[in-house]
């Protein structure tokens, strides 16, 4: 709740001739500013951002109409979100407990991470008490499941995962005001856990896709990523790692962002082994540049016989 | 006979909004917070019925306050008490211990005296509600 002293204010100054200043209250609220970041540091994803951006117009009007009182029922907020490994979102669901928490309707913005550990015991009467306890950990701020298809195990009936999407969706019920709950996972899986959990599919409001990276989304984040470390590449190294994403992007266990940090992070080895074999005196300068031959040393390079090996 | 036991004990029964920001109180200082409920409401009894463990790592009082209120449905008929517990290595004690719920009818207690050896009189309390087995006090 750190806004709506001021909003309200600013709404009685603007609204005695009944009109609502739009422009105020947007800019009393912050959101642009969320959003500014969003964009800056998260690259591509533009159907994601704007239905982020819609998401936020519409809990500030929702919360401008409750503060005129008209009718405004609390939106749903649960949210569900597909997309391969890598594309952002986890990233994306700290950004929303902190749009929420912004417009008010979080009251502490934070985000709790669980996976199936954190929710399904492991004995009888093992469940309820790790899920209570989660979804109390979680309440003021977002809960933020991933891979949430593990909970559901169709194969093993006496599996305690269902007893845990029971509680998760009382919760979300009963504590709609302290809770906002983000399943996310796999496109296809999330599909066949939603299909057999129809009780959860119709609690979530919102389901965002997150689309892959194109290669030259990518080469924009792994600038953003080196340039955060303080390293960067040459001419000739930019161009050998473009050609390194777009042969790792066709091997299996490709994770787009992920595999990029992976990437940069082994590059980051190989350089500073480089530079310790060359020995002597180097200038600054080399300690931040990522020369061709770091990159050119990945096992991608290497024969297309042993390309589906791994991510070396 | 109201019971007065720990903190705002002499205020009025608190809202469930200003229960909340007691918690906030306790959560804003890193006190793990507890819930706790007896039927022996004797003032050295410090021996009360944990409802569940105690709850760490919250920043929000919302599932603390779901408990209390799980705490009050199970045992309409008894003492309900919050505790915050100061865990720095110099304190180490309960910081903060206020009632939640009190049964509708508290009949109080008894003065007891008893004779010593020459003429010494020893005065002790004793709960009315303890006349009957636990499980049974406070009932209609």
């Amino acid at each position: 709740m750190t806004q709506p002293g001021s909003l309200a204010s600013q709404l009685e100054a603007s609204g005695a001739g009944g009109l609502v200043d739009l422009d105020a209250a947007y800019k009393a609220s912050n959101v642009q500013q969320v959003l500014d970041e969003l964009q800056q540091e998260l690259i591509g994803l533009v159907p994601v951002k704007q239905r982020l951006a819609e998401i936020a117009a519409m809990l500030l009007i929702a919360r401008l109409r409750e503060q005129q009182g008209l009718a405004a029922e609390r939106p749903t907020l649960h949210m569900s979100f597909t997309g391969r490994p890598g594309t952002g979102k986890t990233t994306v669901a700290v950004r929303m407990a902190r749009i929420l928490h912004q417009l008010g309707y979080v009251r502490k913005g934070h985000l709790v991470v669980a996976t199936r550990d954190d929710l399904v015991g492991q004995y009888v009467g093992h469940t309820a008490p790790k899920t209570k306890e989660t979804l109390k950990r979680a309440m003021g701020g977002v809960l933020f499941i991933d891979e949430a298809y593990y909970l559901y195990r169709p194969e093993n009936e006496r599996d305690y995962g269902q007893e845990a999407i029971e509680m998760l969706l009382q919760a979300m019920e009963a504590h709609r005001d302290d809770l906002v709950v983000i399943v996310a996972g796999y496109k296809e899986r999330m599909d066949t856990f939603f299909h057999s959990n129809p009780g959860l599919h119709s609690r979530v409001g919102h389901h965002l896709e997150f689309p892959d990276y194109s290669i030259d989304e990518l080469m924009a984040i792994a600038d953003l990523m080196v340039t955060r470390q303080q390293y960067h590449f040459d001419a000739a190294s930019r161009a050998v790692f473009n050609e390194y994403l777009v042969r790792r992007a066709r091997l299996p266990h490709f994770a787009n962002a992920r595999s990029v940090r992976n990437a940069i992070d082994r590059i980051k080895l190989r350089q500073a082994n480089r530079l310790l074999e060359t020995g002597g005196k180097v200038a600054l300068e080399e300690l931040a540049r990522i020369d061709t031959s770091d990159i050119r040393q990945s096992r991608v390079f290497e024969s297309d016989s042993d390309e589906a090996a791994d991510e070396r | 006979m109201r019971l007065t036991q720990g903190t705002f004990s002499y205020l009025p029964d608190f809202s469930d909004e200003e229960i909340t920001e007691q918690i906030q109180y306790c959560l804003d200082n890193n006190w793990p917070v507890a819930v706790e409920h007896t039927d022996d409401p004797h003032p050295r009894n410090v021996y009360w019925d944990m409802w569940g463990l105690p709850m760490f790592d919250l920043k929000d009082p919302a599932g603390i306050l779901a408990e209390i209120r799980e705490c009050r449905k199970a045992f309409p008929n008894q003492y309900v008490r919050v505790t915050g517990y100061d865990r720095r290595f110099t304190r180490q004690t309960t910081a903060l211990s206020f009632l939640v719920q009190r049964p509708a009818d508290e009949p109080g207690f008894r003065l007891e005296r008893q004779e010593g050896h020459d003429r010494v009189i020893r005065y002790t309390l004793h709960s009315y509600a303890t006349d009957k087995p636990a499980g049974k006090r406070y009932e209609e």
